[in-house]
Parts: structure tokens; C-alpha cells; sequence
């Protein structure tokens, strides 16, 4: 293994005590005049809650900005699918809850692998989030006097997610997208819909626009900027079944990692323990149901794993409460990277249920009891409407069957403190970037990280970088650069036109996500990850060989779309394999089978490992170099974390 | 599991804006009820792929009747025949064996046809650039909970917001009318404290923007039927009473003198 610590991998972190280095950030950046923001064009790539958020922020300020999204319209985005809730250290409960506070659940959740100054100061800024939102009209859930509702979420013994019922990405991102319509309609933001990121452009070493395809013509075209975005999500599709919408991919994270960007921790990837199981093979996506059930939900397994009898007529003797038994003080809301492995070691052990034996019980029958079916449908009556049209069961007689599936992933661009990755001028926010969740999320902070990069931290860094940019010459898109990168784009489109094979991009992405959920899902081993890193190559090859895309290239053609995201993940595949050989330890979402407790728990080595691991790209996707950010934990001790 | 068998399946299919568009016939031998209707479209455009033939485009995404992706009339049903559930959520336990299933886009023409089931939906974009927001600049607000809403207010104004845009009120609708889905979007942010300010610029931005691209209301109620969300048509007379209120008061009018 290759690690070597690297000048392009300097956090920029501000000096001073944790609490002060936001401020004292803010006090020293550069600025732009009013006037002069409009002469700096800033591209935004996606239109989810970062994407929707910089793009209104930005285009409040006065900058130009363009927005592009693959979508018909920017509120398709996938933000929109998250269901539980948004935290914020309000203390609204008087709980106990703190800024510091949720910076220290934050850095603990994410098992002691993320940077310290990026959190705490998203910890500050969620307060403002709430504010923002509610001015904007975002319905959340309120008392009966008026004020704001709380409930609680795995990794905290506080409560502090506010919630619009089932529907809190949905109601976030509408807030957003609003607000970005509101600049649309002024002029001030340009929208480019049904448009794809194909590449990024750097020239003289600065990040100096991107290279589009227009999905309703296939027409390649170049768009220069100052700055560029990419709020463009998560890499969870690399697992073909996931809880993200179909559409969601690596590909312009991926084509700037290939132009320099370094990606840091592809292997952190987050199982979410409660989703609906497979039912078949040609299931096409999981459905999550949202971790705020397990605020009332129990989860539990039979004892006995030949027992064959309805849950209810099974006494509660016989009835192994798991998550209760093994962490008596966090219970049912142990972080998802515990109860996904929990609920994964009792169907390992054949304590499964439903007919394939593939989920684990989530039962509702005490909360009916003693709150009442009403109360329970308050809280959660959409989301037992949905699991019912989707398993045809009542989760109201008949408790749930979940069972973990790959839902976000904390791995991402590497980006410094102001979200610039290492290439200038190029920036990476949302789930997109890598920087806040360390080696797993908690629960209700996908939401917070989002609309903190976009309304409260980028408006800010982003003029840091402009402004002594101010009246210099800026390349534009004739030259010769933009036309080289147009015309790689338009080859690589046509070779896969033109391979003519018998097999689908669905076929393969289908197979390729088999294996890297065999290897490097829920559970990793030295050994399963050579395997697939000799499996991987060998079926890119095939893919390259025998791909099969019908259609032309001048219309649109969902077909053609998918051959490019398939392929980007071929790529990241490989490298999220790597990458997880190479951490010889456990932590957070990265389980490796060789490096854990006696009691079966994450064996972290913060000896070795306490650093980011940023991948630069060399052109040959399975000999990429490894480089380290090292994690210096100043204000927080490092601990074995502890839910019990 | 069980199986539901042979099905006919009479799909759209136009290749471009300027094609004129025909139906064509594929027979589904066996599907499994756990399937979703959609999942039965990805079977079978495997299946074209593998026949050397050109897929069906139609639109999704989430899969999970929140992102407002999908469309298709289903048996002239906008979403299908399951009350309230998305195109997405629809299950082929919904129907029967030896069925024939007939598969058209959202006909209406503020929806442009763009290929085979897939529509142009851009106009209600538009409706909401006009005036579907409050104007609350990031970096101002006040602490949240300055501004209480009593929970009935904020239950109604949750009821409007879950329009998720999939626009199958319009298609629904035999005149081709979007009043449920902007009354929607008015009625979320007009029944809020922190929308009183804008109310009625909003209603009456939004409603004029409607009405260039849209057929108009003639109160069938087949929107509130056919919408995923269930929203109730109590939103339209909302946006009616506020609009008239806007044009009887006719504040830009008062504003300017």
C-alpha cells in the first residue's frame, strides 16, 4: 500500500478554538462587491437540496449562475425521496442538546474518521437551516400550541429532527427549488433541464467549465464559468439495488475525479437497516422505510430459527429484542451501521423472517397499545400505507419485515474546508462530497449537510476563490481545450453505439452490482475483495465488448444515457474495492471481517488509519494512487464508540 | 408467490415530437404479482433489447411515489386503477390474468409528447417561477419558532404541499385545466403565516400564468380522483376566493398610485 500525505490534500482549516474557526473564517475571506458579482458566471451541476440551495443563494447574491439538471424539472431530485427529518441543535426540548453537542455525536456516529472543523461548523449553521426553512414556508410538524415538533433519531439520546411528516426531503427540497424558481423567474438563475454533466474541463489548472449532452437531442455543448458546482449525490447505484431513485449515478463526480479531483473513501458506504427485503430477482430498486419507525418500532427476530408460526402467536419469551439486548441504552435507535449488522448476523443465523427468510421484524403492536393506532398513524401513516402497497401486508396487524440496503454513501470528492476539491474553482457539496459523515451518517443528517453546503457555506467560500479573479481574462469555450473534451465526449458516445453486442447496460449493471455487494457490502474480507477486483475487470471487459445499445445518438435515448453512468461505475467499483483492501481496520459503514471485537463490533486502528484516504487518478482505474489526509483530533478524545 | 398470466399490453409509441405516433401490441406470457407495473416495462425492454428492437421511453425515477417522475395513463386511468398510488407504486397483483392492459403518455397539450410515454411537463415549472414562493432571501430569518402555527394550519397547509407534479390532474382533466395542482401550491404557501405578505400577488401571478398555458376549470373533480396524493379539490376553491379577493381589491393597481 502507497500512502503518502500530499500539499493538495491541505484542509485549510482555520486556526483557533473549534467554536471560533467559522467566525474567524468568515471574518478574513475576500469578498465581492455587489456590483461586481455579476460578472462572475457560477455553473451549478444538480438540483437537489446543495444543488437548489447554492443556485438560490448564489443568484440572491448577484452572481450569474446556470443550473443543470438530467431531470425534467429541478424538484425530481433525489433529496426529495428522504423521509425522516433534518436535525438541528435547537435544544427546542431543553433536552440537553447543544452545538457542541451534535458536533460530538456527529464525529462519534461517523466512528472518529471525519474532520472535526467541517463538523462542528455544520453543527453551527443547522440552526440557521431551521430558520431559513420556516420563513420559506416548509410545513413541518408543529405542537397544538404552534411552536416546532421534535422526534428522536439513531445515535442521539436527544431530540432534535424536525420532521414534516414522512416527507421532510420532499418539503426541504420544495423549499429550495422555490426558492431557486423565485431567482429563474427574476433571471438572476439560468436552468438547464433534461441536460447531463459528460465531462469537466480544466484548463492552465483551474476548473474552467463543462462539457453537457442534451438528453432530448444528444447534442454535445460547452459551458464556461468561473466556478463550478457539483451537488450531484451519492455513488449508492454502484450496488444496482439500492434505495436511490434509478437515474442516480456517479458520472460527474466520476468525470472529475478522471480530470484531477481526488476521491476520498469510496469504501464508506452506508447500509440502511430498514428497508423493505427483496422479494425477487428482477426487482429493480429497494424501498427504504424511514429510521424514524424505529423510534416506536421494535425490532426482533424468533429465538427458535425453525420457528415457522405467525408473529403473534409467537410469546414474547421466544422473541430476541436484539438491538435492546446487545445496546440496552440506545435500543431500537443504535446507529444504522450497528443495526444493519445486527439484523444481518441474525439472518446469517437463520433467525430470518418472511418467505425467504431475508428481513428481521419490526413491530409495532406495543406503540398501538400504548399510544393508540391513532397516534401511530399521525406519525407514521404514510409510510405504513406505502409498505402495504408494496408487501400487500397491514403493518398495522402484522408487524414489518426490513432488512438493510445500500442507501447513502459518505465516501465522495475529497473537498478542503471550503468544499473546493483539488482542483481550483471546482467545487463538491451534498453527498457528493465526502467531508462531514466520516465513516457513517446518522440518521436525519444527509438533509442538514445538504442545505448547510448550499445555503450557509458555499455563498461564502465560493467568493474567497472569485475574488482575485476579479477583470482577469477567463477562457471560454472556443478554446481548444473545450473542443477537445466536446469531441472525446461525442466518441464515447458513438463507441457505445457502435459496439453492438447482444447484452443491456441493465444486465450489467445488474451484474456488477452483485458484486460489489458480495464483496465490498455490509461485510468485507481480504479475500472476497481480491475476488472482485478480479471479477470487476474482467466483466468491464465484456462490457466494452458486448454491449448492446439501441437507438441513435441525436434523440433521446435512455438506453445510451445509462451505457455512460454504467461504465463510470465499472470504474468507481474498482476503486471502492481498492480502496477497502487497503483499510486494514473497521469503522463506521466499512466492516472488514478480519479486524473486529470479540464481540463482533468495528475494531478500529487509529494507529494506521486515522486519515482520509484520497485517490488520484492515473488513467488505469485499478492502479490509482493512495494519499492521506490525516485526521488530527484536537478537541475531541478519541474513543471506541459505545451504544450499550 | 403467484403469477398473472398472459397479458396484452397496447403501448404508444412515437418516436419524436413530429411522428404521429401509433399503438403496438406486446404480449407479456407471465408476470409475478410482486412485480410493479413498471418493473414489468424494464422486463419487457429487456426483452426488445434483446429482440434487436428500440425500447419504450416513459419517465421515472424514485420508485417510491414521491418524486413525481412517472405518468401513463393506464386503461385511461391517469396512474391506473389503484386510488391514490403513483404509476410507480402500482403492483401487477391489480390485475387479472389474460388482461389487456392499454398504456398511453399524459395527453394534454400544455404536455408536449417527446418520445413514445414520455411528456414535456416544463409549464408547471413556469406557473411556480411566477409567484409559488415566499421571498425570504438566505441569511435573515428569524428563530423558528417566532413564527407558531397552529397545528391545524400547518396540517391543511402539509395536505396541499405533498403535490409531488407528476400532472396527472391535467391529464386527468377533460379540459386539460392545472388548477388543482397550482391551487395546491397556492393553498400550501397562502394558508401559512409567513405567506400572508405575498398572498395575493401569488394567487394572482400564478393563476395567470396557469391560464396561458392551460384548458380551464370547469369543476369535474376527476383531478382530485386521479391525483396520487389525494389531494381535495377544497384547494381550487381556496385559490378562487383568494384570486377574486386579489382582482376585486386589485392591489397591484392600488400599489402603484
Amino acid at each position: 500500500m502507497t500512502t503518502a500525505t500530499d500539499t493538495r490534500l491541505d484542509s485549510k482549516a482555520p486556526a483557533g478554538p473549534i467554536e471560533d474557526k467559522w467566525n474567524n473564517y468568515k471574518a478574513d475571506v475576500k469578498l465581492v462587491n455587489p456590483n461586481n458579482k455579476r460578472k462572475f458566471k457560477i455553473i451549478v451541476v444538480g438540483t437537489g437540496l446543495a444543488g437548489a440551495s447554492a443556485a438560490a443563494t448564489l443568484g440572491e447574491l448577484g452572481y450569474q449562475v446556470e443550473a443543470f439538471t438530467f431531470h425534467d424539472t429541478p424538484r425530481r431530485a433525489h433529496s426529495i425521496a428522504a423521509q425522516g427529518g433534518i436535525n438541528a441543535a435547537k435544544n427546542y426540548r431543553g433536552d440537553g442538546d447543544s452545538v457542541h453537542r451534535l458536533f460530538y455525536d456527529t464525529v462519534k456516529g461517523g466512528d472518529f474518521r471525519s474532520r472535526e472543523s467541517n463538523v462542528h461548523r455544520l453543527a453551527e449553521v443547522s440552526v440557521d437551516i431551521i430558520d431559513q426553512m420556516v420563513a420559506q414556508g416548509v410545513p413541518f410538524a408543529r405542537e397544538y400550541g404552534g411552536l416546532l415538533d421534535n422526534r428522536s433519531f439513531g445515535g442521539a439520546q436527544v431530540s432534535r429532527t424536525f420532521y414534516a411528516r414522512g416527507q421532510t426531503g420532499q418539503q426541504l427540497l420544495l423549499g429550495a427549488y422555490q426558492q431557486m424558481a423565485r431567482q429563474i423567474g427574476l433571471g438572476n438563475v439560468k436552468l438547464w433541464n433534461r441536460t447531463e454533466l459528460v465531462d469537466v474541463v480544466v484548463i492552465d489548472g483551474r476548473c474552467a467549465g463543462i462539457v453537457v449532452r442534451d438528453l432530448m437531442t444528444g447534442q454535445i455543448q460547452s459551458h464556461a464559468a468561473h466556478a463550478v458546482v457539483l451537488a450531484t449525490g451519492g455513488y449508492g447505484n454502484a450496488f444496482f439495488l439500492s434505495t436511490n431513485a434509478m437515474a442516480c449515478n456517479v458520472t460527474a463526480a466520476w468525470r472529475a475525479h478522471r480530470r484531477g479531483a481526488m476521491f476520498a473513501n469510496p469504501c464508506y458506504t452506508q447500509i440502511h437497516p430498514t428497508c423493505i427485503p427483496q422479494s425477487d430477482d428482477f426487482q429493480s430498486k429497494l424501498t427504504l422505510m424511514s429510521e424514524s419507525l424505529r423510534n416506536d418500532g421494535r425490532v426482533w427476530v424468533p429465538v427458535n430459527p425453525d420457528d415457522r408460526r405467525a408473529p403473534d402467536q409467537i410469546p414474547e419469551s421466544e422473541r430476541d429484542y436484539y438491538l435492546e439486548r446487545l445496546y440496552p441504552s440506545f435500543g431500537n435507535l443504535a446507529p444504522r451501521d450497528i443495526s444493519s449488522r445486527a439484523a444481518k448476523r441474525a439472518v446469517d443465523a437463520g433467525q430470518g423472517v418472511g418467505p425467504l427468510k431475508n428481513g428481521v421484524y419490526l413491530d409495532f403492536s406495543d406503540s398501538i397499545r400504548r399510544l393508540g393506532k391513532n397516534v401511530v398513524e399521525e406519525r407514521y401513516g404514510n409510510l405504513f400505507e406505502m409498505y402495504e402497497r408494496i408487501t400487500g401486508e397491514d403493518p398495522y396487524t402484522v408487524p414489518m419485515r426490513i432488512y438493510p440496503a445500500s442507501h447513502y454513501t459518505m465516501g465522495g470528492l475529497w473537498v478542503d474546508y471550503e468544499l473546493m476539491t483539488t482542483i481550483p474553482g471546482l467545487y463538491a457539496a451534498g453527498e457528493a462530497n465526502f467531508s462531514d459523515h466520516g465513516a457513517n451518517r446518522l440518521g436525519a443528517s444527509a438533509l442538514m449537510q445538504g442545505l448547510a453546503d448550499g445555503y450557509f457555506v458555499l455563498p461564502y467560500t465560493i467568493g474567497n476563490y472569485l475574488a482575485p479573479m476579479l477583470n482577469k481574462p477567463m477562457p471560454d469555450t472556443s478554446h481548444p481545450e473545450f473542443t477537445k473534451v466536446e469531441a472525446a465526449a461525442s466518441e464515447r458516445f458513438h463507441r457505445f453505439l457502435s459496439i453492438g453486442g447482444t447484452r443491456s447496460p441493465d444486465w450489467f449493471h445488474r451484474e456488477l452490482g452483485k458484486i460489489i455487494w458480495d464483496y465490498c457490502g455490509m461485510e468485507r474480507t481480504q479475500q472476497g475483495l481480491e475476488k472482485a477486483l478480479s471479477e470487476i475487470p474482467a466483466l468491464y471487459d465484456e462490457f466494452r465488448k458486448d454491449l448492446r445499445v439501441m437507438g441513435d445518438g441525436t434523440s433521446l435515448n435512455q438506453t445510451l444515457e445509462k451505457a455512460g453512468r454504467v461504465e463510470d461505475f465499472f470504474e468507481l467499483g474498482m476503486l471502492m474495492c481498492r480502496d477497502a483492501l487497503d483499510r486494514n481496520e473497521s469503522c463506521g459503514g466499512h466492516f472488514r471481517a478480519e479486524y473486529q471485537t470479540d464481540e463482533g463490533e468495528a475494531l478500529r486502528d487509529d494507529e494506521n488509519f486515522a486519515h482520509v484516504a484520497a485517490w488520484e487518478w492515473t488513467g488505469d482505474p485499478m492502479a490509482a494512487n493512495r494519499h492521506a489526509e490525516p485526521l488530527n483530533y484536537e478537541f475531541v478524545h478519541l474513543a471506541t464508540r459505545s451504544y450499550k | 408467490m403467484s403469477h398473472i398470466e398472459n397479458l396484452t399490453l397496447k403501448i404508444w409509441r412515437q418516436s419524436g415530437p413530429a411522428d404521429g405516433g401509433r399503438f403496438e401490441t406486446y404480449q407479456i406470457p407471465e408476470i409475478s404479482d410482486e412485480a410493479s407495473f413498471l418493473e414489468m416495462l424494464d422486463i419487457l425492454n429487456e426483452r426488445l433489447i434483446n429482440d434487436n428492437a428500440e425500447p419504450v421511453t416513459f419517465d421515472h425515477d424514485c420508485r417510491e411515489g414521491i418524486c413525481g417522475t412517472c405518468s401513463l395513463m393506464i386503461n385511461g386511468q391517469a396512474h391506473g386503477p389503484e386510488k391514490g398510488t403513483a404509476t410507480c407504486q402500482l403492483h401487477m397483483r391489480k390485475f387479472r390474468s389474460g388482461a389487456e392492459i392499454v398504456v398511453e403518455p399524459w395527453r394534454a397539450s400544455a404536455f408536449p409528447i417527446i418520445k413514445d410515454l414520455m411528456v414535456d411537463r416544463s409549464a408547471f415549472d413556469r406557473i411556480v417561477e411566477s409567484g409559488g414562493f415566499i421571498t425570504a432571501p438566505t441569511g435573515g430569518a428569524p428563530d423558528a419558532n417566532l413564527i407558531p402555527v397552529p397545528k391545524a394550519v400547518a396540517d391543511a397547509a402539509m395536505d396541499a404541499a405533498q403535490c409531488i407534479g407528476c400532472g396527472a390532474c391535467v391529464a386527468a382533466c377533460p379540459n386539460g385545466a392545472a388548477n388543482l395542482f397550482t391551487a395546491a401550491k397556492i393553498s400550501h404557501l397562502n394558508l401559512l403565516p409567513q405567506g400572508q405578505a405575498e398572498r395575493y400577488a401569488r394567487v394572482e401571478a400564478m393563476v395567470e400564468t396557469m391560464d396561458e398555458y392551460f384548458g380551464s376549470c370547469t369543476n369535474h373533480g376527476e383531478c382530485e380522483a386521479a391525483c396520487p396524493k389525494s389531494i381535495s379539490i377544497d384547494v381550487i376553491a381556496l385559490m378562487n376566493k383568494d384570486y377574486r379577493k386579489a382582482k376585486v381589491k386589485n392591489r397591484k393597481e392600488l400599489s402603484r398610485t
